[in-house]
């Protein structure tokens, strides 16, 4: 199935804190927009599968975020629960141009 | 060449785990297909107890996500039941009257509970103990419903009753021996299990035959043969399980009490297989997953063409999952005329330990009250060895080290898991394993019943040699192999400065630690030098680095200072006003003497600390938490000191302190120890010119009860002991380690003894002071309303307006 995505600016890169996550509401989503150590940005849905703990508010650290309810460990960049737990947040893609961070979510 | 097409019936514990070994020995052979009757992917049907126990719940308890299902290619009908095969053909066909062929075939369709025909037994509220849909049944029922029958005190029986009574339930188990759990204990045993779970408020009917449910639609009550009565709302029937084979018998494959198998777990018929709770090997039928994975893993070899000896028949062994209550039995249970027992009974302690030896050997055992030994039990029954062996041993822990040293790597260690010695002891060499909860994040060890962790930890001590740490002065966590002490003295010789510094240097096996590592370090560096590290707040749980406690749902909860619990109209005001303006969702007086603001925006944190204008009660701490004070001496006719005064001057002191773990402190000014010093971390006591300081004292998951420190005899004698104490607290307590757990560790006498040498003593109140004088410049809630930067960092959501881009 083809799905159709929009670009969203986001916010300005030099906003963002580093090694911490931000909510952001979108399109009717709820995201979690990470800075990493290494400047890149990744964002995932905000939600952990497991109760649905607030992500953005983990602690980070390199490529994954511990959820901070229960301290599942995830992904930020292929989304998947480490283990030996399992399930997988959805991720998305962002761009950053000029500075300008934006992010695609779904139409 | 074309891949053979394998089809699974039955998505439960032992299918699915065939289909594992399967795939683990030939990923590639076989196009699968599984059905199930449940709308679920595997999950631990073990773990229903807990999950009835409120231990856990059913979202956690699932085995093989759906995603494991797509990742292996492995195409899952769930809620979809075969109801035909078709052998001559090779196909199955089921109630969606869907048609699949196989090449080969395994039928894994496990059991069903046996439900005593009797009449009324189709009431509505009479249901079985075998699936998450009986779970929530039950779950259900509790909530408007109040007592509750469980016809069966066997293992299953005693695990729902026990459920159900944590649900709130009065529960009668009826049983028709006159002991508990005859098949799996003797009499002795069985008794002394019955006192326990009456302790624990089970109520027991014995040696009763059920004739009728009674009731309208609902189920009423219950009648006896005897012409008794009770009452019951629920009625749960745990009297057996009977092997699922109709599918198979209606399809003309042999069956006698379960599926017919031969040692390679081949039915009679071609290309058909069965598996787990079904299957009938050498006329025995089992009902516990060690053996149904013992014989997943022999048919996966016979499926992939890997020559085997085949599946030998397992001996059992059980254990009783209800929390308090320590049961394991395994072989032969009760003597006949040629046995002879070896056996220990300790009535005083509740102790009772059966072996049964038959020509020499060991055949069987029970224990009750003190099950360490059950898995060595178990296995030297396997190994058919002498009694003597057994005897000989000395108990010590050497023993237990012997014993595992001498399993096969092929051998299971957890058999709810079916985790072997193998696979424990690579994951240990290739992660750097070492500690028990460790292998069991990585393995699943000693996940479900707990069985096992004695065995775990035995196993690790095997495997590390001199490495091993017999305190478990574990490693900080599993990015380094250095302990706490060793990490902490690197620190300090070699003057590192922050956390990155700190893992690089010690070479840290991951690039940024994790979150075990992060917030551990932040508090020693911090702790080795106050004033000049900089906390680093992305390496503080979300509650310490927002200061206010997260909730379920994402709000947060703001809770002010109240300095020994003494409050006055005008902050009561500014609460109230507060809470009115930013809609809280509840006020509530905490067990720490303070009120509670709840359910708060994390937008919205800011402001009201701003209007409230009071202290942050650090009710999110790792650091002083409350000063819990009784009345005293100015109000109450015991009272001998100030014990408010005291407790606010100790508060206000304290306050704002970074501790290994919260810190609790109570003053009371009599021995009636109104303020509860006995359960805190330091507890003073107020007498007719002394005071006693009590310490090490613990409410929560671990009561303690605390121990006399000292006795002094001013106000300021107590503050500097006070301090003295947690200052060397903070410099040899392990991170996360409360005070009840490192005095219990290092020992009171040791504490005593660093605080007796008067320089010591006045050297840790000056490296006390000097931690407060940093962490006091500034209120958190303050630092945060001020800061541009933390604002927008730490308390600011993204909102992007719909049609933006
Ligand atoms: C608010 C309060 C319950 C209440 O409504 O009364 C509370 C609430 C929480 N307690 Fe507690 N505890 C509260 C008094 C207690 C007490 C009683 C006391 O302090 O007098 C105890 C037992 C005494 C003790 O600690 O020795 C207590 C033992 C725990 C424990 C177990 C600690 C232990 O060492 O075993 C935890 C878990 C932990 O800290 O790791 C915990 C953790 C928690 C957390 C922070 C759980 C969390 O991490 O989210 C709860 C926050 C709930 C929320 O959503 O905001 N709470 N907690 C009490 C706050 C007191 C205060 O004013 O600061
Ligand atoms: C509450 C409880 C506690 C337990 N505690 C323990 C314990 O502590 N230790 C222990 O070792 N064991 C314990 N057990 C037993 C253990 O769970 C079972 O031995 C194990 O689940 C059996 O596995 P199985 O695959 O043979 O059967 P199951 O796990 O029952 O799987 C069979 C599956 O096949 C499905 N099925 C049946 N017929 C069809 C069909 N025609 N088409 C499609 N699907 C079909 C069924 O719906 C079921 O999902 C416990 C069981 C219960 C209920
Ligand atoms: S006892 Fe404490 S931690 Fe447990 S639910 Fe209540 S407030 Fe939360
Ligand atoms: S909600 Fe994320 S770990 Fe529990």
């Amino acid at each position: 199935m083809e799905q159709v995505l929009k670009r969203v600016f986001a916010a300005k890169l030099s906003d963002l804190p580093e090694k911490l996550g931000r909510t952001v509401e979108a399109g009717g989503l709820e995201l979690a927009i990470f800075k990493l150590a290494d400047d890149n940005i990744r964002v995932i849905e905000n939600r952990c599968p497991h109760k649905g703990g607030v992500l953005a508010e983990g602690m980070v650290s390199g490529e994954h975020v511990f959820c901070p309810m229960h301290d599942w460990k995830i992904s930020v960049v292929d989304g998947k629960v480490q283990d030996p737990d399992t399930g997988c947040v959805q991720t998305y893609d962002v761009e950053v141009q000029n500075g300008d961070v934006y992010i695609y979510i779904p139409e | 060449m074309e891949k053979q097409k394998l089809v699974l019936i039955g998505n439960g514990m032992a299918g699915v785990r065939a289909v594992e070994e399967i795939l683990k020995l030939s990923p590639d052979q076989f196009d699968i297909t599984v059905f199930g009757s449940e709308p679920y992917p595997n999950y631990d049907r073990i773990q229903l107890s807990k999950v009835l126990q409120g231990d856990t719940e059913i979202s956690d308890i699932t085995l093989n996500s759906w995603e494991w299902y797509e990742e292996n290619n492995i195409l899952l009908y769930p809620g979809e039941t075969v109801t035909a095969v078709d052998t001559e053909k090779q196909t199955v066909t089921t109630d969606k009257d869907r048609q699949v062929p196989y090449d080969k075939l395994i039928m894994a369709t496990g059991s069903v509970p046996f439900m005593l025909p009797l009449p009324g037994a189709d009431k509505e509220g009479v249901t079985a103990f075998r699936d998450i849909k009986d779970c929530e049944q039950m779950i259900e029922s509790a909530e408007q419903y109040k007592k509750a029958v469980v016809i069966g005190g066997g293992l299953l029986g005693l695990e729902a009753a026990r459920g159900l009574l944590n649900l709130g339930m009065e529960v009668d188990v009826v049983h028709i021996a006159d002991f508990l759990m005859e098949r799996q204990l003797d009499r002795t045993a069985g008794k002394m299990l019955q006192k326990e779970l009456e302790k624990q408020g089970m109520n027991f009917l014995l040696e009763k035959q059920s004739q009728e449910i009674i009731g309208e639609d609902r189920v009423e009550g219950l009648r006896f043969k005897d012409g008794e009565e009770v009452e019951a709302d629920l009625v749960v029937m745990a009297v057996g399980i009977r092997p699922n084979a109709a599918l198979a018998s209606q399809s003309g494959i042999p069956v006698n009490r379960g599926i017919i198998v031969n040692d390679h777990l081949e039915t009679e018929i071609l290309n058909v297989y069965a598996v787990g709770e079904c299957a009938e090997h050498r006329e025995m039928v089992y009902g516990l997953v060690a053996p149904l994975y013992q014989q997943g893993q022999e048919m996966a070899k016979k499926i992939c063409g890997i020559e085997s000896e085949g599946y030998q028949g397992s001996v059992l062994s059980t254990q009783l999952k209800v929390s308090g209550v320590d049961v394991f039995s395994t072989g032969k249970i009760n003597e006949d005329e040629d046995t002879k027992t070896v056996k220990v009974f300790d009535d005083w302690r509740g102790i009772y330990q059966k072996v049964l030896v038959d020509e020499g050997k060991i055949t069987g055992a029970v224990l009750f009250g003190d099950t360490k030994e059950g898995n060595q039990l178990l296995s030297l029954i396997n190994k058919g060895a002498a009694i003597e062996e057994y005897l000989d041993q000395d108990k010590s822990d050497a023993a237990g080290i012997d014993f595992i040293a001498s399993m096969g790597s092929e051998e299971i260690v957890c058999g709810c898991n079916g985790v072997t010695k193998g696979t424990i002891v690579n994951a240990i060499g290739e992660q750097g394993l070492t500690t028990v909860d460790q292998v069991k994040g990585c393995t699943s060890a000693s996940r479900s019943c707990g069985g096992c962790k004695p065995l775990v930890a035995d196993l690790l001590e095997h495997t590390l040699g001199d490495e091993y740490d017999h305190n478990q002065k574990e490693s900080i966590c599993a990015c380094t192999s250095l302990s706490r002490d060793e990490v902490v003295e690197e620190i300090k010789s070699k003057g590192l400065t922050h956390i990155r510094e700190v893992m690089n240097v010690l070479e840290w096996k991951t690039e940024e630690g994790c979150s075990k590592c992060k917030p551990a370090l932040n508090y020693y560096l911090g702790m080795i030098n106050p004033s000049e590290y900089k906390d680093e707040k992305e390496s503080r749980f979300v509650n310490e680095r927002l200061h206010a406690n997260i909730q379920n749902d994402g709000t947060y909860s703001v809770v002010p200072r109240m300095y020994g619990g003494v409050t006055n109209s005008e902050d009561l005001r500014k609460i109230a006003d507060v809470a009115d303006k930013y809609e809280v969702k509840m006020i509530k007086v905490t067990g720490g003497q303070r009120l509670d603001l709840l359910g708060v925006q994390k937008e919205d944190l800011p402001r009201i600390w701003s209007e409230l204008d009071m202290p942050s009660g650090s009710a999110y701490a790792k650091g002083l938490r409350t000063v819990k004070t009784c009345v005293g001496a100015d109000f109450c006719r015991f009272g001998t000191q100030d014990s408010i005064g005291l407790g606010v001057q100790m508060e206000k002191k304290f306050e704002g302190l970074n501790t290994p773990h919260k810190v609790k402190m109570s003053v009371s000014a009599c021995p009636r120890n109104c303020a509860e010093g006995s359960v805190k971390d330091v507890g003073v006591v107020g007498l007719d010119g002394e005071f006693e300081i009590y310490v090490g004292g613990n409410g929560g998951t671990h009561m303690r009860q605390a121990e006399l420190l000292s006795k002094v005899k001013t106000e300021e004698e107590v503050i500097d002991a006070t301090a003295a104490f947690l200052q060397y607290y903070r410099e040899d307590a392990n991170y996360l380690e409360r005070t009840s757990a490192w005095v219990e560790r290092v020992g009171l006498d040791h504490i005593q003894s660093v605080l007796s040498n008067k320089k010591t003593f006045i050297e840790l109140i000056q490296r006390m002071n000097e931690a407060l004088a940093v962490v006091q410049q500034q209120d958190p809630w303050k630092e945060a309303i001020e800061s541009e930067t933390l604002l927008r960092d730490l308390y600011k959501n993204v909102k992007v307006a719909a049609g933006s881009n």
